[in-house]
Formats: C-alpha cells, structure tokens, sequence
C-alpha cells in the first residue's frame, strides 16, 4: 500500500483498526476528538465496537470490562481526560490488562490550554493513580511513528499483559503527513484463557477466572508487587527504544528531547552543524523504560560539556537525564510550557549558552 | 433418603464473611439458583463491587470481576459491547451504586445496556462502619449523623428503583426483599425475570433489594427485619417499576 496524507488523530484510528483492535470507547476532548469521531464512521465499518461513554472516569472502566474479557481494546483522550482515567488506569495495570491509551497532551495545569505540551510526562512515567504501578510509554516524533507505535503497542500490551500509553502531543495529533499503513497482520493474543473472564464454556479448563486487585493478606500483596516489579524490571531490559542524531560527531553538547520539540531541535544541530558546532541528540521514543544507559555513555564521551534536556514543560524529563547522567556532566533544562514551541534559533541560543568552550 | 435441599452449582462451598442477619447471603443465593435454573453459569460474569460484598467472587462458581467503587456499570458496558453473548451482572451496595456510582449507573441504564444490576440497599455504608449513604432514612442514627439524617441539611433518601424508572428508555426495574420467606419466592422470581430480559436481549434490568445491616443498625438480626418491615418498607415500597414492554 502506498503513502497518504492523513491526520495524525485520524491516522492513529486507523492504525488501532490495523492493528486488529476493533473496540473503541472514549470521550470527546481537544485535541483529538477526531479519533472518536473518524472511529464512529470506521468501527461500524469493520464490524467493531464504538461508543462514547459518558466520562473518562466510566470510559476507564469500559476499557477494564472489555480487556478483562480478554478483547483487545483502546481509548485516546488528552491530560484533563487521562487524569480522570487514572484511577481506572491504576486498577488496569493491578489486575495486568492489556489497554491501549493514547493521550494527545495538551497545556496544563487544570483546564490549561489545548496547544501542544509535554507537560504530562510525569503523569505517564511515574504514575498518576495511586500505588507501585508503570505503563509503558511510547512518544512518537511524527505521524507514521504515531502510527507504528499504535500498532506495536498491542503486542506489547499482551506480552506484558500490562498498559501502554502513547504519548503524544498536539501537534502530533492535528498535523497531516503522508503515512504508510503495513500490512503486517497482528496475532491474537494466546494466553488469554489462561486469566480473562470470557465465559468458563470457551475456555478448556473447567476452572473460572477471576479479574481482580483486592489482596487483603499482606504476604500475597507483596508477592503481587514483586511479581509486577519484575515486569517492569523485564521492560527495561527488552524494550527500550531511541534514536539517536549526529551521534558519531565530536559533539560538545549532547541534547536529549522527544516528540515534537526533538524535531526542532533536529533542525538546530543541523543549522550548528553548518557553523561548525557539533551537538548531538538522543530521542527517547520510549519514555518508560527510559534509554538511561545509552544517555550516561553518550554524556561521558570526551568533548561533551553538557546535556540538555528539551521539553514542552517546564522540565520534567530532565530528572530522569539527570538519573542517566549521574552527575557525569552538567545537565541543564530548557523548554516552554504554554503552548508554543521553541524555534531553532532559541534552540541554538540555549545550547550555546551552556557550553563555555565555542 | 431424597435429597431435598441442595447447594445450586453456581454457589461456592464456603462459609462466607457476612454478619449473622445480613441479607447478602441470602441474595447470594437466589442468584445462584436463578443461574442454575437458567444453565448460564459457563457464559457469566459477576462484578463484585466494593462494599461489603467485595469478596462476593469467593462464594460463587464461575468468572467474576473486581470493580472500583462504583464503576460495576461501566464494566459491564464493556464487557456486553464487546461480548454481548456472555451474561453479566453488578452487585452493588447503595454506597456504590447511589453515591459514587451515580453517573455509571444512570447512563448504563439510559443506555439500555443488556446486563442485570443486583442493587443491595441498607441504608448505610456497611463495610467502612456504618456511615450515612444517599438511601439512610430520615431521621436515622448512622455513624456520620449521629443526630439522625437531618433532611434539611443532606435532602431526602433516594428512592433509585424510581429515579431509573423515570428514564424514557425501556427497562425492567423492580424494588425486591428478602426479609421473609413470603418475599424470598417473589424475589428470586423477579431475578429470574431480569435475567430473562438480558438473556433475550431486550434492555436493562435492576433489582433493588430492601436489605438489612443488623450489624451498623446495632439490632439483633430479628430486631432488624422488624425495623426494615417498619421504617423501609413504607418509604421503598415493593413492586414492578417499569416493564420494557
Ligand atoms: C474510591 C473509594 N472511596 C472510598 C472507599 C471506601 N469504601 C469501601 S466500602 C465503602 C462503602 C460501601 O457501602 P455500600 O455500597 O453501601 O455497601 P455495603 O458495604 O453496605 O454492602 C466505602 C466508602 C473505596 N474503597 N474507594
Ligand atoms: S456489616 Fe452489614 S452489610 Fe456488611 S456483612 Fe455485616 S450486616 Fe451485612
């Protein structure tokens, strides 16, 4: 199939459906509620489910129902909907089902704004709902990545049996480029009599399943807590993911940015390049597990005076380069978190006001 | 010798965590022989609420669900939507299902989504002591309004068998006991039904049960009945609230 020019939200619909994921329940917020719009017309196309509940918090919980049955299932929402999300995000990734979210953040805090913003990184890192819990989070940098995450992250899912979260930003899910779908047909998942409440009749084993986190005895809940740990150890072992920009140069600074600023900043080290000032980057395109062993080896190489940490907030990644680097080099932040996006030149200005030898 | 009382299949053998004089348990069971009579219990699902049922999974036989407080409905939309073959019920407390839960339910039922809601109304909430939930009577002594539910202040109790059955979409919903064998065979003749209706495919269905909880009342499991008969009865009444047809 060749390539069309699509939008990025509706782009990430389609790659869902692509991905073999025909159940889709969300709630209308900008800037993406044309998935559940694009959805509305596709789902009925392919014989899929569509429906709007009627918050995020209920849509939580759908998606909890139809995972708990063992069908592969998705939502897509911005930060105010995600933080709503949270308290079913938390009993998902305790009872370990596989849920696609997609979360086109927007401006925060509170109703904050509907520009592009990182500003959620926390959030989907390290938590948002209550207890020892992580997604796998996944940023792309352009609308086909947006599209072959969406179509990795359900395989993940199930690998992991565990959530995974795109995130993305505004203009990821407004901007249109040409995309490719792959015809790479995604399996069903196998294991899924083993713990899903599809009905005792469909399954072999006459034993019924049970879909819960409640553990009163302090013995199991720790063991349930060690056992969730050891995945999440497992994802920081298999599946870190990041690209890498002029790594092979002798830069003097090193930049680590994601999603939509890292393209911003491609173009600044290309443009420093061109005056004869070598920077690199390092593109986590997987937030959580975090590329930190490839960030502290590119920070420790000769020449590098520092790291910076680009971001649209007002820095949350940084502390997570800062735990790579380890104090290796100086790691500074810069970024804006109101919507706009810093341009090259600012990008230029800040890199090189960090580094004393020009 | 005849065997003449026997454990429904569907029904776990366990003794369970409910108070002597609780309703649950009895509730419990109509479910399950309902299930039993109905041979669905290879296609169900339970969701066990969080509440003083919380553990309900423990005393059944076949697949359940854990719900956050209150969100039962919004699993069982999910579940129906993407296997409308299996059938579903919520068991929920007034805490749950009235408090927290209100948005879930209301939409699930103006939905006319095909699942069965099991609601157990004790007027307070049972697990966490004894609090004030939206259904505690007038006047009534519960661990947060020791002065009694003062009405000008928190409103009136919440009648839910008659706020969905105010929705234009068509339902079956029915206000049940259990407080004496009389109601016991009508009861479970009213689940029946309700599951009929989802087994058919034909709407929503809610059975709310009058119920004790001797325990928070501070009563004798007698002295309970006793006042459930005398001060709910008259405010909840009995009976069909509305039909599909
Ligand atoms: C989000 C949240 N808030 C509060 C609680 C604490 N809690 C547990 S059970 C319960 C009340 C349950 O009462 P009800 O639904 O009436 O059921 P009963 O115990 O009477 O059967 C509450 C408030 C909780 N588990 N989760
Ligand atoms: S506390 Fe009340 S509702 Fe809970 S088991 Fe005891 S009697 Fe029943």
């Amino acid at each position: 199939m060749g390539k069309i020019l699509m939008k990025g939200n509706e782009a990430i619909g389609e790659a869902a459906i692509r991905a073999g994921c025909l159940n889709y329940f969300a709630y209308p917020i900008t800037p993406q509620s044309e998935v559940a719009e694009y959805l509305s017309r596709r789902m009925p196309e392919v014989g899929g489910v569509f429906l709007q509940g009627e918050s995020e918090v209920a849509v939580g919980y759908m998606l909890f129902g139809a995972a708990g049955c063992g069908e592969r299932v998705f939502t897509t929402s911005s930060s105010p909907g995600i933080s709503l999300m949270s308290e079913a995000i938390s009993y998902i990734s305790a009872a370990e089902l596989p849920v696609v979210f997609v979360n086109i953040v927007r401006g925060g805090p509170g109703l904050g704004g509907i520009l592009p913003s990182q500003a959620d990184y926390f959030q989907a890192t390290k938590g948002g709902g209550h207890g020892d819990y992580h997604l796998l989070v996944m940023a792309p940098a352009s609308v086909q990545e947006a599209v072959e995450m969406v179509m990795a992250a359900f395989p993940l899912a199930e690998k992991y049996r565990n959530p995974v979260m795109i995130l993305g930003d505004g203009l990821i899910g407004q901007m249109m480029e040409p995309v490719e779908f792959s015809d790479r047909l995604i399996s069903k998942p196998t294991n899924k009599d083993d713990w899903a409440t599809n009905g005792m009749d469909t399954r072999k084993r006459n034993a019924r399943n049970l879909v819960k986190s409640l553990f009163l005895d302090a013995v199991q809940l720790e063991e349930h807590n060690l056992a969730l740990k050891a995945k999440y150890d497992r994802m920081k072992q298999e599946e870190v993911r990041y690209e890498t920009y002029n790594i092979d140069s002798d830069f003097q600074a090193l930049i680590v940015s994601y999603g939509t600023m890292s393209r911003v900043c491609k173009t600044a080290i290309d443009n420093m390049k061109a005056e004869g000032f070598e920077t690199a980057m390092i593109r986590p395109q997987t937030l959580f597990p975090f590329p930190v062993q490839p960030i502290r080896q590119a920070a420790s190489k000769d020449g590098c005076e520092a790291v910076i940490s680009f971001e649209l907030s007002m820095g949350q990644m940084v502390e997570d380069v800062e735990r790579s680097v380890q104090g290796k080099r100086p790691v500074y932040w810069h970024g804006k978190a109101g919507g706009e996006i810093p341009t090259p030149e600012e990008v230029v200005d800040a890199v090189k006001s960090f580094v004393k030898t020009k | 010798m005849a065997k003449t009382y026997r454990k429904p299949e569907a029904l776990a053998d366990q003794p369970t965590h409910y108070c002597p004089g609780c309703t649950h348990g009895v509730i419990h069971r109509l479910l399950a022989e309902v299930i039993d009579e109905l041979g669905i219990r290879g296609r169900t699902v339970g969701i066990a609420p969080v509440g003083c049922a919380v553990l309900a999974y423990n005393y059944f036989t076949f697949d359940f669900q854990e719900a956050a407080h209150g969100r039962a409905p919004a699993m069982a939309t999910g579940i129906k939507r993407v296997r409308p073959d299996l059938m579903v019920f919520t068991y929920q407390g007034d805490g749950d299902l009235a408090s927290i839960g209100m948005a879930e339910i209301i939409h699930a039922a103006n939905r006319g989504e095909k699942f069965t809601t099991i609601f157990v109304n004790n007027t307070v909430y049972g697990m966490t002591g004894g609090q004030m939930a939206p259904t505690t009577l007038p006047g009534q002594r519960t661990t947060t309004s020791p002065g009694g539910r003062n009405v000008q202040d928190v409103g009136m109790p919440v009648k839910i068998a008659e706020l969905l059955s105010a929705l234009q979409t068509p339902a079956y919903i029915t206000r049940q006991t259990v407080l004496k064998p009389k109601y016991i065979v009508r009861a479970k003749k009213a689940i029946k039904k309700a599951f009929q209706y989802q087994m058919d495919g034909r709407c929503f269905s809610l059975v709310e049960f009058v119920s004790t909880c001797p325990t928070n009342w501070g009563k004798t499991p007698v002295e309970a009945i006793q006042w459930a008969e005398e001060n709910m009865l008259p405010y909840y009444p009995l009976g069909e609230f509305k039909l599909p047809d």
